[in-house]
């Protein structure tokens, strides 16, 4: 399958002129690709895994600068003219990225952006592009080609829209195509999906392929030779499968134990129920208004019933636009909805905003984005007892100060940390930030809105075993809502598997994942745990 | 499309109507009236006057006839200026005013556009510092600066351009107007343009065509540019109500006949009928110009559909 090396990396350094000062992305790098090769470059973010990339495209930013060698077939693609590089560009080497929702201009139509490309490296006339658009766009199986022609991009899914992307990559017979995480912002059966195309149209046109991943899944699966980087530099390099068999550098080896493990016991049968709805119903009105009709009504939750009881953990699975978060808002009260809500054999279900206020406290929710929820102008300290100023104000300043070194402490971050400001801190800490916000008010029921989605997987792991750890210890409920189901699994003791508002499935977690009865959670599983099946296929 | 501009066609008149109706009674809650000049009328003629114009009925009696008259096309004689109707006032000065906005305002589309661009592509070099200093200073210079500058250097000392006047019209006498009407406007535009063209470069699809070897001219003008005008869009549709209604400072600067000048004049003099003919005016021109903005947006990106 390997042949000759057409690009190889020599040196690559990559830097970054901030108002911080320099910042080294990428420190003196050596990597080759060989034609028809697949090769994956794995890291955690801020690795320098995709500014590798970027740089031998001449794609960054404009205060980044890139010195060493990109060797294209004899070429150094860094000191290239404009004119030369873009002969090879998009041409001979091409490139796909993470994000499907905004890689396409959404101004014109696919057709318009797919014949762009094609008549320009290949001066076809309009006729010959469209043609030759309409065979790509078969090529990578989007149905109804001849009308999507004529479709502009916010017309069609993540899925599809990543398609085009393929299509427009390899719409001139690439030697190599870059795949910068082509399918982190995809669901998972969708992510699976793609990488059979990509898997199918490699067998087909014979390019080499990088990837560049955090997940070591797609790695295992796809790649025949990996580079494992961290802080900018090539750790450990070698063949996929030796790699994974016999890793010798301590991080690869920590990268690769860092898939969640673990299981968690069901409570006991006789534990009280603590947070029970029933018939649950969420609508939204979309558009409508003043001489425009009435609106659209869409049921985001539709007649679900969930019973939690204390120490338990229900996983609330399914893919984007399932309406599982809209499921845990409506089950704290946070978005108006129809049905029963109880909590600890109160009916919520009539509460108003005032009633609703004491139980706020033992209601706590945890968001995904550790970047957005955090206000930017308050300290850690006013961040984590804002709570209490509201549901215990009796405490004195002295007291609260207490509390939020005990909450700090508790979720694994140092207590002085309550004077400085939640952008000096990564992502791992601001998530730990948050859950100290919500556990200092001492809750029963947290309901967590993906509260991994946003990190790397060895900072995952650190946050997986530190919600266990607190729910041991307070005897906790969890509402652990999630697409990522590996976590999942080791996080909850019952699932739910949600898909357009309604359960599709429910049980135990070990019988879902065991024998899973429904089509919807097969595919969802067969999506992401079965590696096997899926070089079978592929 | 169609229902869509039919629709706001439609809420333009309650809005009208709310409009008109609020600024008919805040000048009447203004004290004095159009007859109470410094030297002061004699009590006789003053309720003669007032009769006459229908100014002694009650309030809502006066109201009432304004819609009726409104209704039918006629704005009411003015109260200062008692040879013309306000409706021929503005026949005369509002063409004038159009002809010298309109102008300024292609013009600093265009030149403010393209300063923008070229600060954009040139971003924290040399060009971009002076586009930006240019900008700094056309959007902080006042225009009653830049209008006597304007006079004195083409006009008194260099004899290029007359001083003032409309000349009935002769191109010659609308270039000092139309310079210090568009540099402001210049200065904003160019502004705006430049940022939102570097967010525009900076965007994912752009990075996309890059990595796809598309020509700089492409990835510039056809992909970037596109969505970066929308902005620019959005500001001239408000800009555009301002400038067609004419500007008090040039106009009186320049001396052109326009119906800029109206608005301030006819507010201290309690013209009533006047001041509500300046509202209606301006109020119509925001309600166009505001739809067209709409529709060209529809017809700029895709995303936008109104049904």
């Amino acid at each position: 399958m390997a042949g000759e090396t057409i690009l190889s990396v020599k040196d690559l350094r990559v830097r970054f002129r901030t108002l911080d000062g320099v910042v080294n992305a990428v420190k003196g790098i050596n990597l080759h690709v060989d034609a028809g090769e697949t090769v994956a470059v794995v890291g955690e973010s801020g690795s320098g895994k995709s500014q590798t990339m970027m740089a031998a495209m001449s794609l960054l930013a404009s205060n980044g600068e890139a010195t060493g060698v990109v060797d294209y077939r004899g070429k150094n693609l860094l000191t290239l003219g404009k004119s030369e590089l873009n002969k090879v560009r998009g041409r001979k080497i091409s490139m796909i990225f993470q994000e499907p929702m905004t890689s396409l201009d959404p101004l014109y139509t696919i057709g318009n952006q797919l014949m762009e490309p094609i008549r320009r490296h290949r001066g076809l006339s309009g006729a010959e592009a469209r043609a030759e658009a309409l065979r790509l766009l078969e090529l990578v199986k989007i149905p109804d080609p001849e009308r999507r022609l004529k479709s502009y991009p916010h017309e069609m899914s993540g899925g599809q829209r990543q398609r085009v992307m393929i299509a427009m990559a390899l719409a001139n017979d690439p030697d190599i195509l870059i795949a910068d995480e082509p399918t982190t912002a995809l669901d998972v059966t969708i992510q699976a999906q793609i990488l059979m195309l990509l898997a199918e149209l490699q067998r087909k046109l014979g390019m080499a392929i990088v990837f560049i991943t955090h997940d070591l899944g797609i790695v295992r699966r796809f790649a025949d030779r990996v580079y494992v980087m961290r802080y900018g530099e090539v750790v450990e390099e070698g063949k996929a499968d030796e790699l994974f068999a016999n890793p010798h550098h301590d991080y690869t080896k920590m990268l690769l134990a860092a898939e969640p493990t673990g299981r968690k016991a069901a409570p006991p049968d006789n534990a009280p129920i603590l947070l029970e709805g029933r018939n649950v119903e969420v609508e939204f009105k979309i558009g409508g208004g003043f001489l425009a009709g009435p609106p659209m009504l869409l049921k985001a939750v539709d007649r679900i019933s969930v019973t939690l009881k204390r120490g338990q953990t229900i996983g609330i699975v399914g893919e984007s636009g399932s309406g599982k978060s809209t499921l845990g808002r409506a089950l704290l009260r946070l978005l108006p909805s129809e049905g029963v809500i109880r909590f600890a054999n109160q009916d919520l279900s009539k509460a108003d905003k005032s009633e609703m206020r004491p139980l706020r406290k033992e209601l706590q929710l945890v968001f995904q984005d550790p970047f957005g929820s955090l206000s930017p102008r308050m300290t850690v300290g006013q961040i984590i007892t804002e709570g209490l100023l509201v549901h215990e104000p009796s405490l004195s300043s002295k007291e609260r100060d207490k509390r939020a070194v005990e909450a700090l402490r508790e979720v694994g971050l140092s207590p002085e940390t309550r004077n400085r400001y939640p952008h000096e801190f990564s992502g791992g800490q601001r998530q730990r930030i948050a859950i100290a916000r919500a556990m200092i008010l001492k809750p029963k029921v947290v309901v967590l809105d993906e509260p991994t989605s946003a990190l790397d997987r060895s900072v995952q792991k650190q946050i997986v075993e530190l919600l266990r750890t607190l729910q041991a210890d307070h005897d906790l409920s969890y509402l652990f809502i999630s697409h990522d189901l590996a976590v999942v699994r080791a996080m909850s003791d019952y699932i739910i598997v949600m898909k357009q508002g309604k359960i599709v499935e429910e049980g135990p977690t070990e019988e879902i994942f065991g024998h899973p009865r429904e089509a919807y959670t097969k595919t969802l599983m067969a999506a992401a745990i079965d590696e096997t099946k899926f070089r079978q296929s592929a | 499309m169609f229902m869509y501009v039919f629709r706001r066609l439609l809420t333009a008149i309650p809005t009208m109507f709310v409009i008109v109706t609020l600024a008919f009674f805040l000048i009447r809650v203004a004290p004095g009236g159009p007859f109470n000049q410094e030297r002061g009328l004699s009590p006789e003629i003053k309720a003669n006057l007032e009769a006459q114009f229908g100014l002694s009925d009650p309030i809502w009696l006066q109201y009432f006839n304004y819609l009726k008259n409104l209704l039918h096309g006629n704005f009411g004689p003015s109260y200062n200026l008692p040879d013309f109707t306000v409706t021929e006032l503005f026949a005369n000065g509002l063409p004038i005013s159009v002809q010298l906005g309109l102008s300024a305002l292609v013009l600093a589309l265009a030149v403010g556009t393209v300063l923008g661009i070229v600060a954009a592509l040139n971003q924290n070099r040399l060009g971009d510092y002076s586009v930006i200093a240019l900008a700094t200073a056309g959007s902080t210079i006042p225009t009653f600066v830049i209008a006597p500058v304007i006079q004195l250097l083409f006009g008194l000392t260099w004899k290029l351009l007359p001083i003032g006047g409309w000349g009935d019209g002769a191109w010659i006498n609308k270039i000092g107007p139309i310079l210090t009407l568009s540099l402001p406007q210049i200065a904003i535009v160019a502004r705006l343009m430049r940022g939102s063209m570097i967010e525009s470069l900076r965007s994912n699809h752009i990075r996309t065509a890059r990595a796809l070897g598309l020509s700089d001219w492409s990835v510039v003008v056809k992909h970037a540019l596109r969505g970066a005008v929308l902005p620019i869009v959005s500001y001239a549709g408000p800009a555009a109500a301002a400038l067609l209604t004419g500007s008090i400072i040039v106009e009186t600067i320049f001396a052109i006949p326009g119906i800029g000048r109206y608005f301030v004049d006819a507010a201290l003099n309690r013209d009533y009928t006047l001041v509500m003919g300046t509202v209606v005016v301006i109020a119509m021109f925001t309600i166009a110009f505001n739809l067209i903005v709409d529709i060209l947006y529809a017809f700029f990106d895709p995303r936008v559909r109104y049904d």
